[in-house]
């Protein structure tokens, strides 16, 4: 066993595990066996990421166009950057809200706060940005929605080596 | 678009546990006596849903991109008749783990993950280099929510 810092077994941990925990009735002892540490040792190691916050959450992750939610739609709003830390909390507690991010201000981008929505239908899709356009109120100059119209790639998080 | 149905152990097993996998060393025997199934009927329906049906992607856990690595969004704006060569281009490199085609003048946005900032500078460069496109770099200044699962409408 050469790996034996904390960091690169979490390293080790975040490679396999982002294939998913395989369905069997032991699945952190199946995992524990093929990198060669202890069970105990992986349940540690993911509870202090958990802690940590660099695991979000453990769980099944739904594959949101197979179930239907077709729609995704990026709503980018341009609002003053004293107001985003108030006006985040609000449209992030929006059950139908599945992200909510500030990024930097550009000169061709003047859109600050950014907030993913789920919709069944483009229908659906807009009574939801008009639910956030009310909430947000005259604190955006403006806003766009990007809906996506393809993925062309989907994966967790690969790292080299 | 298709929607695959889905009975209601199948919903309440994809609803009831997007968060909060229990790290134990049986974990689906808890899902079973919530759920009044057997471990067997829970290992097996998880998997059915995940193979066959492709409505669960998997199940374990979601790594927060910044936690694990140097991230950022970024977009381009691409000529509509060279988006299939452009979009080829950017899902080759492996550090780039989402990449959408939106309606936009910026129509290609995508997720890049490096393990350093100097190489997901580079992958930047690179990107922006062999497209020619006009770029935009927008890495994460706050997160307001994180993705905890939503609740799915099963109407």
């Amino acid at each position: 066993m050469h790996d034996t810092k904390p960091e690169d077994l979490d390293r080790r941990l975040v490679r396999i595990l982002q294939e998913g925990l395989p369905l069997v009735p032991r699945p952190y002892h199946a995992v524990a066996e093929g990198i060669g540490v202890a069970p105990e040792e992986v349940l540690v190691r993911l509870q202090d990421m958990c802690r940590r916050g660099v695991i979000r959450r453990i769980g099944a992750i739904p594959n949101h166009y197979a179930l239907g939610y077709g729609a995704n739609g990026m709503t980018v709003w341009d609002i003053p950057e004293d107001r985003i830390a108030v006006l985040g909390e609000h449209v992030g507690a929006l059950p139908f809200v599945s992200h909510c991010y500030q990024r930097p201000r550009r000169p061709l981008w003047p859109y600050t706060l950014f907030a993913m929505v789920h919709a069944r239908d483009r229908v659906t899709m807009d009574q939801k940005v008009n639910t956030l356009a009310t909430l947000i109120g005259s604190a955006a100059r403006d806003h766009q929605v990007l809906v996506s119209t393809r993925i062309l790639k989907k994966t967790g998080l690969r790292f080299a080596g | 678009m298709t929607r695959i149905p889905l009975n209601p152990v199948e919903r309440r097993l994809v609803d009831s546990f997007q968060r909060n996998f229990p790290l134990i060393p049986r974990p689906f025997r808890i899902l079973a006596e919530t759920l009044r199934l057997t471990e067997g009927e829970v290992l097996h329906t998880l998997g059915q849903l995940a193979k066959a049906a492709g409505v669960v992607n998997r199940v374990g856990p979601v790594f927060r991109p910044h936690g694990i690595g140097s991230s950022t969004l970024a977009a381009l704006r691409v000529p509509p008749e060279r988006l299939e060569a452009v979009a080829a281009c950017v899902s080759a490199y492996e550090e780039v783990n989402h990449n959408y085609e939106r309606e936009h003048t910026f129509n290609l946005w995508f997720v890049i993950t490096a393990a350093t900032p100097d190489r997901l500078a580079r992958v930047l460069e690179d990107i922006a280099h062999r497209t020619g496109c006009e770029m935009l770099n927008l890495p994460l200044v706050h997160a307001h929510h994180i993705d905890l699962g939503f609740p799915l409408a099963w109407n």
